[in-house]
């Protein structure tokens, strides 16, 4: 009982704050990719983070939710730290990564049952919002289908369903509209619009078009090099910078220089897959 | 009451996760064709190029029927490379991305390496079975078929032992370079000292040692006594070695998959 009462103490303390980021720095060796970064986004917020390739964007993302362990600065995700308290903050988001995250060998249908088990989605809902997001995305003749036969953005939309499936409080999309056509991508922000309104989901994406983010987003952090530069709606930026899009607020605020992204070890993985997979199966 | 109901959906939620890792394994196992046939071959190689080449010396030695030996060693063998390359497989799926979704799940990781580590080890369990048949083709012969029951457990105990050895090694590794370093140093030294392929009697006191701490020697002597064959330990000593190191090898495994990060 104590622990509940104090659970509820520390969300009301944190009433209208769903992710807190306090001082948050992550360095790699000597490497910071991320130095000393603060912002909140409120809840029921749709919420752009932007910043240029390697920023730190991903990084970031990482250490919201779960995947990497900050070097020091504090992070609250819905009341709890996705550091001491993984399961706890796991509950309160759904993430559509930037890269793949299907298992090629297991058929569209297969993939989302395999998400539902995970995320405890009530079974007797399963087969029903299954069907619903597969019909949203155009996957559902598909369904038996194996991932593998997926085109680049067909695996997209069934990422997107995915994240969709077990209704989260907060919705991390890092990069979702990549290679969508525009159809898809407009569908997509209709259903997460309705989301947003009718169950109060915060969402919080990142992208590099910037039109996008102008259009969808409530407020909006710019972060580069590490750091953040700018905060705020997308209006008080373009004011603020006199600029006639948020593009342009973007390119003054970042610079018209063009950024290296070092590739990591998995993209050099990635790409020695065909050895390997003709090795195995 | 309300606390009662919600340990009782936890336990629901972390059945219902290792069920479906579980599924998710011995799915993609009948699917690979390939794979199956693939890793047939070389134990099947192994009972012909050895079965009939030693067997001649082996009866000269008064060792008796060398198939009847081999058999259980060879049949453990393809278990320990279908478990181990199963253990192994969360190195793939962290390069094709699928690991961060299973990663990000709000269960505990520990479900999520049991399931991965049940399947795996329920597919080695079957490889073994199959190369236990084939055998009987190349002239292996049951003494009792009541210790089936048995033999499962033990090929089942080994699958589940070097599933979770291949988890808590392919935990700590980023990419498949060190593949080939835990085939040739750690595997295939597995198999080859522990008296799958000889008898244990009469060796150096060094081999002696190390065919002790093989893990692998007490599951093949363990198998090789349910298969009606002679024990250098005792069934029961064999089942505890066996146990108590799968046990190890499950915290360590689910400690190590615990501390990924991607």
């Amino acid at each position: 009982m104590s622990d509940l009462l104090q659970l509820k103490l520390m969300k009301d303390k944190t009433s209208g704050q769903i992710i807190q980021v306090e001082n948050l720095t992550k360095k790699f060796g000597d490497f910071t990719a991320v130095n000393d970064v603060s912002f909140n986004v409120k809840k029921g917020e749709i919420f752009a983070f932007l910043g240029p390739n390697g920023a730190g964007k991903s990084t970031t993302i990482k250490m919201l939710t779960t995947l990497l362990a900050s070097t020091s600065g504090k992070i609250l995700i819905d009341g709890v730290s996705p550091i001491d308290n993984q399961t706890a903050a796991r509950k309160a988001f759904g993430i559509v990564f930037q890269d793949p995250s299907l298992d090629d060998d297991l058929t569209a249908m297969e993939n989302m049952e395999l998400h539902a088990a995970l995320y405890a989605v009530p079974v007797k809902e399963v087969a029903k919002r299954i069907q619903t997001l597969m019909e949203f995305v155009d996957l559902w003749d598909r369904r038996s289908s194996l991932v593998k036969t997926f085109s680049g953005g067909m695996k997209r939309r069934l990422e997107i369903a995915r994240g969709l499936l077990h209704h989260p409080k907060i919705l991390f999309l890092d990069e979702p509209t990549i290679g969508l056509d525009p159809q898809t991508r407009n569908h997509m922000w209709t259903y997460l619009h309705n989301a947003n309104k009718q169950e109060g989901m915060t969402v919080f994406f990142t992208t590099h078009y910037m039109d996008e983010a102008e259009k969808n987003a409530d407020r909006v952090v710019i972060i580069d090099s590490g750091k953040v530069m700018a905060e705020g709606t997308p209006k008080e930026l373009m004011t603020k910078y006199k600029a006639k899009s948020l593009e342009d607020a973007f390119l003054q605020i970042t610079g018209k220089e063009i950024r290296n992204e070092e590739a990591g070890a998995l993209d050099q993985l990635r790409m020695r897959r065909g050895a390997w997979s003709g090795r195995r199966s | 009451m309300e606390r009662e109901e919600i340990l009782k959906q936890v336990q629901d939620d972390i059945m219902r996760t290792i069920y479906i890792l579980w599924l998710r394994q011995v799915k993609k196992y009948f699917r690979s064709r390939s794979r199956i046939v693939g890793s047939l071959a070389q134990p099947l190689l192994y009972l012909l190029a050895f079965g009939y080449g030693f067997g001649a010396i082996f009866a000269k030695a008064g060792q008796g029927n060398y198939i009847q030996f081999l058999a259980p060693g060879i049949v453990a063998m393809s278990i320990l490379f279908t478990a181990i390359f199963s253990g192994i497989e969360i190195i793939w799926d962290r390069q094709f991305g699928f690991l961060k979704e299973t990663l990000v799940a709000p269960v505990p990781r520990l479900s999520i390496m049991l399931g991965r580590t049940a399947g795996g080890a329920t597919v080695a369990t079957f490889q073994g079975l199959v190369v236990l048949i084939l055998s009987m083709f190349v002239g292996f012969r049951f003494t009792n078929y009541w210790a089936l029951p048995l033999a499962i457990l033990f090929m089942f105990l080994i699958a589940l032992l070097f599933t979770a050895l291949g988890t808590a090694i392919a935990s700590t590794l980023d990419d498949m370079q060190g593949f080939q370093l835990i085939m040739n140093f750690l595997v295939m030294p597995i198999f080859f000292l522990s008296g799958a392929l000889y008898p244990l009697k009469g060796l150096p006191k060094v081999m002696e040692y190390i065919t002790k701490i093989d893990p692998m020697t007490y599951g093949i002597d363990g198998l090789r006594a349910a298969l009606g064959g002679v024990a250098q330990f005792s069934v029961t000593t064999d089942l505890f070695a066996l146990a108590v190191i799968t046990g190890i090898l499950l915290v360590v495994g689910s400690y190590l998959f615990e501390k990924i990060q991607v």
